[in-house]
């Protein structure tokens, strides 16, 4: 027996939406003031000097020394240096990855080779090979190439042998049905598939080449973001450091942007 | 031609080494437009039975064999089925020419052929759409298209209207009537629903609770083409009655089973 519960008699009750703390609302307002807020904080602690600037240099500082160094060209070598870097890296890991992804996923024998070569390379901290790569490529372009295509080519082969054991069975029956040979279900059927997980394998994959192109230029190099950064550190010029930092962040944040064009671009089909 | 079913048998092994009899014996023939229907309760092997006709799944016995028809070694056939099956990343056009494009056919030819299954079921306008921003019953028009389109020597149709609302559902059943009466494919049709299968078929075959045997093949001998009026007709009803008086001592058996 449920116990009698007793509750005032009411006029009337109004039913309220009991979700109404799910729903979305959206403060844009809130972000940049919250945003403002802290710079303008950071300014004040600098300017008045509660902090040293040899610590923490002003925002304002900062955005000046930043200005100098575009004026001069300076910048520009180093953020080409690293983001060719990147590219070449990237591209290597994406094809790459791809294709072993779709390889291992769709074929059995592939996948009983791949798979525990995949396992045990996977969990070794790419930084940790990147003596090894410059012992066999040199201390050039190459092994810092190299170092960056090993981070980005796992969460990519991982996400796409993922996606290709997820693609909708039926999908697959109904192009057989339909006609297509194994060849053709992988260009018609398993690629359109998995552009969503190559997306968010790119994703994964850019924080990855960042982290890596950053600690491998600041291993050996004589250019790049990573270069700017410690040498900077070394000779304590805190506002060039920091220079660096805030190109790291908009980096980050244009490569995330790019990525979100280009999957509304290839995925029209996506609510 | 004719598409003989010779004597299929069917039994899953899982992985654990567990067997399942899916069919037992499976025995009978669909002749050149003809329209069968296959009812039986649930679980008893109907789509089992489809998969093996469509070459998607290999019989433990027994063999389809499609006689007197040009073709090679891999008769065509469309499958119809339940979830659709559409391609999200293709409109209602390129879903329709895929088969078109696998055989290559000329580009114009593929257009025009789509144009008139697309005007056969009633979609135009939709040509452009994706299958997300289609309801239920066009889905499923655009898979019949796609099926028809690709000209299959059989068409296979697994419970096509199974996932549609009652009210769409008994439109699209004179729809696929009126569709079928235009073109006069030869097609194994496949359902639960007696109603369903007296509505649509040459003949149906009547199976048996797990595992799947034929209890009976009735010919349904009533006028076409059909229409709404005939689910009013005596002769429909008794149709209708004698099946599910087959049926009605399997599916107690089943329930009880289950409980
Ligand atoms: N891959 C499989 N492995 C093992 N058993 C299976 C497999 N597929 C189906 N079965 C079993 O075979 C039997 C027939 O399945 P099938 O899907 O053909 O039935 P059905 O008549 O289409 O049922 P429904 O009307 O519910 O669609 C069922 O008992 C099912 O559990
Ligand atoms: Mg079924």
């Amino acid at each position: 027996m449920i116990k009698e519960v007793h509750q005032p008699l009411v006029e009337k009750a109004i039913v309220q939406d009991k979700t109404y703390f799910l729903q979305v609302k959206e403060h844009p307002w809130l972000s940049l003031f919250s945003f403002m807020v802290i710079l303008l904080l950071w300014e004040g602690v600098s300017r008045f000097e509660w902090v040293p600037p040899l610590f923490l240099p002003a925002p304002s500082a900062i955005l000046l020394e930043g200005w100098t160094m575009l004026k001069t060209g300076v910048i520009f070598k180093h953020i080409f240096a690293s983001l060719s870097r990147i590219l070449w890296g990237f591209l290597i890991a994406c094809s790459l990855g791809v294709m072993v992804g779709i390889l291992i996923g769709f074929f059995s024998i592939p996948e009983a080779i791949g798979n525990p070569i995949i396992a045990a390379t996977f969990p070794i901290p790419k930084i940790a090979i990147l003596p090894l790569l410059i012992l066999w490529l040199g201390i050039g372009e190459a092994s810092k190439v190299a170092v960056i295509a090993l981070g980005v080519f796992f969460p990519m082969v991982i996400n796409v042998y993922t996606g290709v054991k997820n693609v909708d069975p039926l999908l697959i029956k109904a192009a057989l049905s339909l006609g297509s040979n194994r060849a053709r279900i992988i260009k018609k059927v398993i690629l359109p598939s998995i552009l969503p997980m190559i997306f968010a394998g790119m994703k994964l994959g850019i924080g990855i080449a960042l982290l890596l192109v950053v600690a491998a230029e600041m291993v050996a190099a004589d250019a790049g973001i990573g270069f700017m950064i410690l040498t900077a550190a070394d000779l304590m010029q805190t506002k060039k450091l920091m220079v660096g930092l805030i190109i790291l962040s908009f980096l980050g944040i244009f490569f995330n942007w790019l990525f979100q064009k280009l999957e509304r671009f290839f995925i029209p089909w996506k609510q | 031609m004719r598409v003989v079913i010779d004597h299929i048998s069917k039994i899953y092994i899982d992985r654990r080494g567990e067997r399942t009899e899916a069919l037992r014996d499976i025995h009978f023939s669909i002749e050149e437009n003809e329209f069968v229907v296959v009812v039986g309760p649930s679980g008893c092997g109907k789509s089992t039975l489809l998969n093996i006709v469509a070459g998607l799944l290999s019989s433990t016995s027994g063999q389809v064999i499609f006689e007197g028809a040009r073709t090679d070694s891999k008769p065509h056939t469309a499958v119809v089925f339940q979830d659709f099956a559409l391609f999200p990343w293709r409109t209602v056009l390129k879903n329709i020419v895929y088969g078109l494009e696998e055989r290559g056919v000329k580009k114009e030819e593929q257009f025009q052929i789509a144009q008139r299954y697309i005007a056969l079921v009633g979609l135009q306008g939709f040509e452009n759409k994706y299958p997300h921003q289609l309801s239920g019953g066009m889905k499923q028009r655009v898979s019949i298209a796609r099926a028809l389109a690709n000209d299959p020597l059989l068409l296979l149709m697994d419970e096509p209207f199974s996932a549609l609302d009652a009210q769409t559902r008994t439109l699209m059943q004179y729809e696929l009537s009126r569709i079928w009466e235009e073109t006069h494919k030869s097609l194994l049709y496949i359902t639960h629903n007696i109603q369903e299968a007296v509505f649509l078929g040459d003949r149906v075959v009547v199976l048996s609770r797990r595992p799947g045997t034929i209890l009976e093949i009735i010919r349904i001998e009533l006028p076409r083409p059909r229409g709404e009026h005939l689910t009013l007709e005596k002769k429909y009803l008794e149709y209708v009655d004698a099946i599910w008086s087959h049926i009605k001592n399997q599916a107690r058996e089943a329930m009880e089973e289950e409980v």
